[in-house]
């Protein structure tokens, strides 16, 4: 990682004039917005506002899917990804997505973490030992599992197999991790878990978060975008987004009124 | 809407009348039940009470009898059976997965994709004997005799079908979410389809691998137009092999009392084995069930 000098903001991820279409149905109009490095950017609004559809454009996970494309840049530290010559494979190894629903795979809990360093790094069983315990320990979950690696993955509870899918994200060492809305099928303790690690794991990565939970946006994001029917209302810093919202929209949601 | 006391409480009168139509359909139900269920016990009890007496060591080391000759066991059918069944499943596992792999993951909407899921949906109805028929036409009559291989490719043409549907099934019955999150990791789609839907899908396909074979250990009419059968014991697969199926079905109707036994042991045997593979599949499949 490269020293950066404080006082100069860098963007990680930057959104210009951003559109999304399922078919006909436009799912994003004209979003721009800055996602800086190192800081957590977290994405509200009622259902169907578009946050996570915002967050599948930043990974081209759309393209699986026929009929649904956008337009605009998204330009990830100055390379446009929605370009068509981005290799999509390369770009979502840097970066990273956790899903709602725990995904864990049908395997192990060291070969679920092994998985993906495996396809972009050739690491002898040792480092690959080193790499399994450093990413269980960034989620938090290494003194859960540690004696329990050869288990399937399946075995964790809902909080743990969350967890399990985090480290796998980080275990390849991406630059950006999204998150959408990874703890809205957890308990309030795993909850709580989940919320220390993003604070912890921002010293390394950029993180977006999608959240239905506005406290969990005030308590773990430096920056707050407020969505609604696929436009972005409101961005700035989260403290001015809770405490001083500029339009009423945003503040009937936040204090809700709405929603 | 005046209240009277009897509907206030409970309607008795409307409570009767679906007691009466319950019974009346439970009747039919379990009626159509114990008539379907008569029928197999009734198969099984004919099959295991004339079967049993057939079985015993001479029909696993002896070869079928010749006519007029008494004695013999069914070793040379059993080895045959296994045989063709064998390379049938070793040529049709391959093909079937990997082909259900396509139709699931990567063919979605594609025309190539919709035209083989229309022809496999063809094969898999197709009368068994249309098949046989077709293997005669290229790999018996071009060749000039009967033989196992040909035996094998016919019973492959049976199961390819039945394992691309089954694979195909499984593999749409995994969560996208599972394939999602595979994909966000960066992992290429045939590393995502083989190492992770194949992987959590590998009971129900392997039950489908189950049922196939299950199927074609009872296929006779393919058989007789392409391996035929073999008196001796032999493990040439170029040349005729026995087979149970067709033994049964010629000895069967044979004359010979000790034939007629060993073609009861022989439809025991096959019984039982599809039966053996039935329970593993279903235990499979239990365990594929999602917690």
């Amino acid at each position: 990682m490269t020293p950066i000098d404080p006082a100069i903001k860098i963007n990680a991820l930057e959104l210009r004039n951003l559109n999304f279409f399922y078919g006909k149905f436009q799912g994003l109009k004209d979003v721009n917005l800055d996602i800086e490095e190192r800081k957590v950017t977290a994405f509200i609004g009622p259902s169907g506002c578009g946050k996570s559809t915002l967050l599948r454009t930043l990974n081209r996970m759309y393209s699986l899917y026929p009929g649904q494309r956008a337009e605009g840049a998204v330009n990830f530290y100055g390379q446009n990804i929605l370009d068509a010559k981005q290799d999509i494979n390369l770009l979502r190894a840097r970066i990273g997505m956790v899903f709602q629903k725990p995904t864990p795979f049908p395997m192990s809990i060291y070969d679920n973490i092994a998985f993906g360093v495996k396809l972009y790094e050739n690491l002898s069983s040792a480092e690959m030992d080193d790499r399994v315990e450093w990413a269980l320990s960034k989620a938090a979950l290494w003194n859960e599992v540690k004696d329990k690696l050869k288990q399937s993955g399946l075995s964790l509870s809902g909080g743990q197999q969350q967890r399990l899918c985090i480290a796998r994200s980080v275990a390849v060492k991406p630059s950006v991790l999204l998150l959408d809305e990874p703890t809205s099928a957890l308990d309030p303790i795993s909850t709580g878990k989940v919320e220390e690690l993003v604070h912890e794991l921002k010293q390394d990565y950029t993180i977006a978060i999608v959240t239905h939970n506005m406290q969990q946006a005030a308590r773990c994001s430096d920056y707050t975008a407020y969505m609604y029917l696929g436009e972005m209302i409101e961005f700035g810093a989260t403290e001015q987004i809770f405490f001083k919202p500029t339009k009423t929209a945003t503040e009937d949601y936040i204090t809700g009124r709405f929603g | 809407m005046a209240h009277d006391n009897s509907t206030n409480g409970m309607n008795n009168a409307l409570y009767k009348q679906r007691q009466r139509t319950n019974a009346i359909g439970l009747t039919l139900s379990m009626t159509a039940m114990v008539l379907g269920l008569a029928v197999l016990l009734w198969i099984l009890f004919v099959l295991f009470s004339n079967g049993f007496k057939a079985l015993d060591w001479n029909i696993f080391t002896q070869s079928t009898p010749a006519p007029g000759t008494e004695g013999g066991g069914l070793a040379n059918a059993i080895v045959g059976s296994l045989m063709m069944v064998g390379f049938a499943v070793l040529v049709s596992t391959p093909i079937g997965v990997l082909a259900g792999v396509y139709l699931a993951e990567y063919g979605d909407t594609s025309k190539t994709a919709e035209v083989t899921r229309f022809v496999t949906d063809i094969m898999l109805s197709a009368p068994s004997i249309v098949l046989g028929l077709f293997v005669y036409a290229i790999a018996v009559a071009t060749v000039g005799h009967f033989s196992g291989w040909a035996g094998s490719l016919a019973l492959s043409l049976i199961a390819v079908p039945v394992v691309v549907r089954t694979t195909e099934n499984m593999l749409r019955l995994v969560p996208g979410s599972l394939r999602e999150a595979a994909f966000a990791l960066g992992a290429p789609r045939w590393k995502v389809s083989t190492l992770v839907t194949l992987r959590a899908a590998r009971s129900g396909v392997l039950t489908g691998l189950l049922l196939a074979i299950a199927r074609i250990s009872g296929e006779t009419a393919p058989l007789l137009f392409t391996a035929l059968n073999n008196q001796f014991y032999s493990t040439d697969m170029s040349g005729p092999i026995a087979n149970l199926p067709v033994v049964i079905y010629q000895f069967a109707l044979s004359p010979y009392d000790n034939w007629i036994r060993l073609a009861w042991g022989g439809a025991l045997l096959i019984t039982l084995s599809v039966l053996v593979l039935n329970i593993v599949a279903r235990v499979f499949l239990r365990e594929k069930t999602p917690v």
